[in-house]
């Protein structure tokens, strides 16, 4: 049976798709409110809350969660480790959807839409870490959708135009890397501009530092999660090359994430030190930061080690799990639960519904848009035409 | 108990003097960590 006789004769009932279509429709309703209504309608910030979970978990946590995109591809084209080659499109698809969403996200939380080029191109605002993080996001998607198009080429049969692209290649890494480097960091030094506002426990002057280290065991957590994702439910789409090299990917990109999150956990504690803030882990803050670093970060980074010396992947992919998690239980803390510690719980935020909607919405259409690109382009798989040439 | 400090010297030079050591410790630890992290490594030929 065909391709296409298979796609036909299935039916379009499935769970996934019913469940995205919920969410879709719930979301795109909220979006008519949010840009009709005004941010008052829909959310909960205010202005001791400014920034809510569009900003803590869309931006914050998609861009930590695609940082696969430029480790991935440093380890392959920069450090030579072609032996994880098999990698890197996916990771750059994931890492460009997930940009792309953060975008989406953003004008969600920003409003006026037909607004956005102007910090770059209008007005720029060169003394802003706002600006800088702007430009960096502009650039670095573009980057991305540069490094991901030889895919969409490859399924175009457009051949020209993806053999120019892909002489690019390295250059195109050494951007990402360079503007990743950048933005990840900007993020954290976002928050620095509030020392009064951020719990001492999770203000640091190395929160730039914190961000940075965190957004590379991030992405590397997030290629052996989604692999594993890939493995269980696009097993059909992914060739004899990926397959083979999928355990090895895992357990190499795991042993680099536990080392750089033993490096993370020391240079947290170090923090602490340098500013003195021993005496906060012995209050409630303090067993919550605990858990923290210890829980989703020095246990992680132990269940990787021992998952690498054993060479058991399925304790790998655990370990990735729980490091997704930490770092998104990070970026929650850094900027909604640790933020405004001092507040009264009647004044603290918390999240209406229509905001959770329009995050998973968001969530919703990168999963739906992944997987029209993987059953279709040249993702998971080599392209017949091109095998033997990367 | 917390150390009263009356000056940003008296500050710094605890805070300073605790951190040089943690990061000796930390230092020592990491590589012991990676000690264990490779322990089972297939020795690579190096002629």
């Amino acid at each position: 049976m065909s391709q296409e006789t298979a796609y036909a004769n299935k039916s379009i009932f499935t769970p996934f798709n019913i469940i995205a279509s919920i969410i879709i429709i719930a979301g795109l309703i909220v979006t008519v409110l949010r840009f009709t209504k005004g941010l008052g309608t829909v959310t909960n910030l205010d202005n001791n809350n400014p920034w809510g979970i569009w900003i803590g978990f869309d931006l914050l946590c998609g861009v930590a969660l695609a940082a696969g995109g430029y480790v991935t591809s440093a380890a392959c084209y920069i450090f030579g480790l072609k032996r994880y080659h098999s990698a890197v499109r996916p990771a750059i698809l994931t890492a460009f959807l997930g940009y792309a969403l953060v975008v989406l996200a953003l004008h969600y939380d920003v409003g006026r839409p037909w607004r956005l080029p102007y910090p770059v191109f209008i007005s720029q605002g060169t003394t802003s870490l706002l600006f800088e993080v702007g430009l960096c996001v502009f650039l670095y998607l573009s980057v991305l959708f540069i490094e991901y198009s030889p895919a969409a080429l490859e399924w175009l049969g457009l051949k020209k135009i993806r053999n120019l692209i892909v002489r690019l290649t390295l250059v195109l890494t050494i951007f990402g890397v360079i503007l990743s480097t950048l933005h990840q960091s900007s993020l954290g030094a976002l928050f620095m501009i509030a020392p009064s506002k951020l719990h001492p426990l999770w203000y640091s002057n190395y929160l730039t530092v914190y961000f940075f280290i965190s957004s590379m065991f991030s992405g590397l957590s997030m290629v052996i999660f989604e692999g594993s994702l890939a493995h269980r439910y696009f097993h059909n789409k992914m060739d004899e090359t990926h397959l083979k090299e999928s355990k090895d990917v895992a357990l190499g990109f795991g042993k680099a994430a536990s080392f750089i999150m033993m490096g993370y956990v020391g240079v947290k504690l170090i923090g602490i030190s340098i500013d003195n803030n021993w005496h906060y882990l012995t209050t409630g803050w303090g067993a919550w930061y605990l858990l923290e670093l210890i829980g989703f970060a020095a246990i992680p980074s132990f269940m990787y080690a021992i998952a690498v010396r054993e060479k058991n992947l399925r304790l790998v992919r655990w370990a990735a799990l729980i490091s997704v998690i930490g770092v998104v239980l990070n970026r929650f803390n850094v900027s909604l639960v640790a933020f405004n510690w001092q507040l009264t719980s009647a004044e603290r935020y918390f999240p209406s519904w229509s905001e959770i909607v329009i995050s998973l919405f968001v969530v919703t259409i990168g999963l739906v848009v992944y997987r029209f690109i993987v059953t279709r382009m040249p993702i998971l798989h080599e392209h017949p035409d091109y095998q033997h040439d990367n | 108990m917390d150390t009263i400090f009356y000056t940003l010297h008296d500050f710094l030079l605890h805070s300073k003097s605790v951190t040089y050591i943690l990061i000796g410790g930390i230092l020592i630890g990491l590589m012991l960590f990676w000690i264990f992290l490779t322990g089972r490594d297939e020795k690579k030929r190096t002629f």
